[in-house]
């Protein structure tokens, strides 16, 4: 169970590109790596989630408390790539609504 | 100390042995020894110096250089003595913190108590087992006067000991709202005010409210963010996911939750889980909700109780006894 974390910058836009699992292990480094680039002022914040293949609500966590702390900043917090599972899984909680979350284009059957 | 005094007595016996002979038994005695050393805490450099000594004493004729070569060894064996004393003091530390572990789970299992209600025309079961020492999930039964039940689920993001202490703060805001006088939505705007004023901003909990009314069987209930449930419907043979939508406890305060009804017919089932229950993994993948239905469906005729215990021991058996997440499993039966 492993986590790798890319990060791209480019003025105010930040591309995160995740790989592997988001779990209850690996959620702390997660957090420890994309919480303090989120207190930056009007950052735009994009996540890239395809290569992920499992996460639980622990990952959930995180990505609430950034989305809340890049808000707080006046910036914008933006969840690509999201696999059906996922997407479920922001649809449930609500977030969905809240946070801007994009569904993964290719491979996907629908 | 008595082993001390007897110690150096013992491995000079040891040594005139082994010097005469070198045999088998004589090096079996040595490891016993060392058995015995180690239970009284004697430190290596300790045998070392103890090793020198019995050598000048016994055999004086043995050259300058030799003896003096012990002093070196003694200083190696040094280091070794105090990572092994530290080694040893972690370890009754860490048999401290788990006990206090288990202390700890037993105060939140007592604190977070719920019994389940008996109800006439009502058949209900329950389970919730931790995937470690303490529960991050949480489910809580009130009757009021009026016979009325009120189920609450919930889970908090966030695992382990904070994820526990978040709960009990939970129960006991749930315990002060007025609940008979209010909807499921409007209890879970209170508690998410709560929620968010005071708990972490990084955790969240996700809940289901539902309030039964056996007077007219007709169950209302509220979401928030809580893994669907499931309804069975005895008339079709058939299940259909319980919906509602509404946004995790926690995260804005001016969240409001809608109310949903369902008029409950004999034989018909309400199901309530936890996403333990459907995050479940097994080698081939996730467990599909699907299957879960599945698993209830082949249990239909037992009694709440007894499915929602036989449900988890299937899904426990899958996994191969290993736990990954909280699971919490709930159903409410109106009888026929």
């Amino acid at each position: 169970m492993n986590l790798t974390i890319d990060t791209k910058k480019t003025d105010s836009l930040l591309e995160i590109t995740l790989n592997g699992e988001i779990d209850a292990y690996t959620a702390p480094k997660l957090r420890d790596t994309i919480f303090p680039l989120s207190e930056k002022n009007g950052i735009k914040m994009i996540i890239d989630l395809s290569g992920v293949s499992y996460m639980d609500s622990t990952g959930l966590g995180v990505f609430v408390g950034v989305f809340k702390n890049v808000k707080a900043n006046g910036g914008h917090f933006q969840l690509n790539g999201l696999s059906g599972r996922l997407q479920r899984l922001f649809e449930i909680t609500g977030l969905a609504d809240i946070i801007d979350v994009n569904r993964q284009i290719e491979g996907e059957a629908k | 100390m008595d082993f001390r005094e007897g110690m150096e007595h013992k491995y000079r016996e040891l040594l005139e042995n082994y010097i005469k002979d070198q045999s088998e038994q004589a090096l079996y005695a040595g490891q016993k020894f060392s058995r015995k050393t180690i239970e009284h805490k004697i430190s290596p450099e300790e045998i070392v110096s103890l090793h020198k000594s019995l050598l000048v004493e016994m055999h004086p004729e043995l050259p300058k250089d030799v003896i003096d070569s012990f002093d070196l060894l003694l200083e190696v064996m040094m280091g070794y003595g105090l990572t092994y004393r530290e080694n040893e003091s972690l370890r009754s530390k860490q048999a401290e913190l788990r006990s206090e572990m288990e202390i700890a789970a037993n105060v939140q299992q007592t604190l977070l108590g719920t019994t389940i209600p008996e109800v006439d025309g009502l058949d209900i079961g329950a389970i919730s087992v931790p995937a470690r020492h303490m529960n991050g999930d949480y489910y809580h039964f009130v009757q009021d006067e009026n016979n009325c039940i009120s189920v609450a689920i919930a889970d908090v993001i966030g695992k382990g000991i904070p994820a526990a202490l978040c709960m009990s703060m939970i129960k006991y805001a749930m315990e002060s709202i007025p609940e008979n006088r209010l909807g499921p939505g409007s209890i879970l705007e209170n508690l998410n005010r709560i929620v968010e004023q005071n708990v972490d901003p990084s955790m969240f909990i996700t809940m289901f409210y539902g309030l039964y009314n056996p007077e007219t069987n007709i169950l209302s209930y509220a979401s928030a963010g809580h893994e669907p449930g499931f309804y069975y419907n005895a008339a079709e043979k058939s299940y259909a996911e319980l919906k509602a939508k509404g946004l995790l406890l926690g995260i804005e305060k001016k969240t409001k939750y809608m109310n949903y009804e369902k008029q409950v017919s004999p034989g018909d089932m309400v199901i309530l889980l936890s996403d333990g229950v459907t995050e479940c993994r097994t080698d081939e993948g996730f467990i599909e909700r699907e299957t879960l239905v599945g698993y209830i469906d082949k249990y239909i005729h037992l009694s709440a109780q007894e499915i929602v215990n036989k449900v988890f021991k299937d899904l426990e058996k899958l996994q191969n006894f290993q736990l990954r997440d909280d699971f919490t499993l709930i159903i409410l039966k109106r009888k026929v």
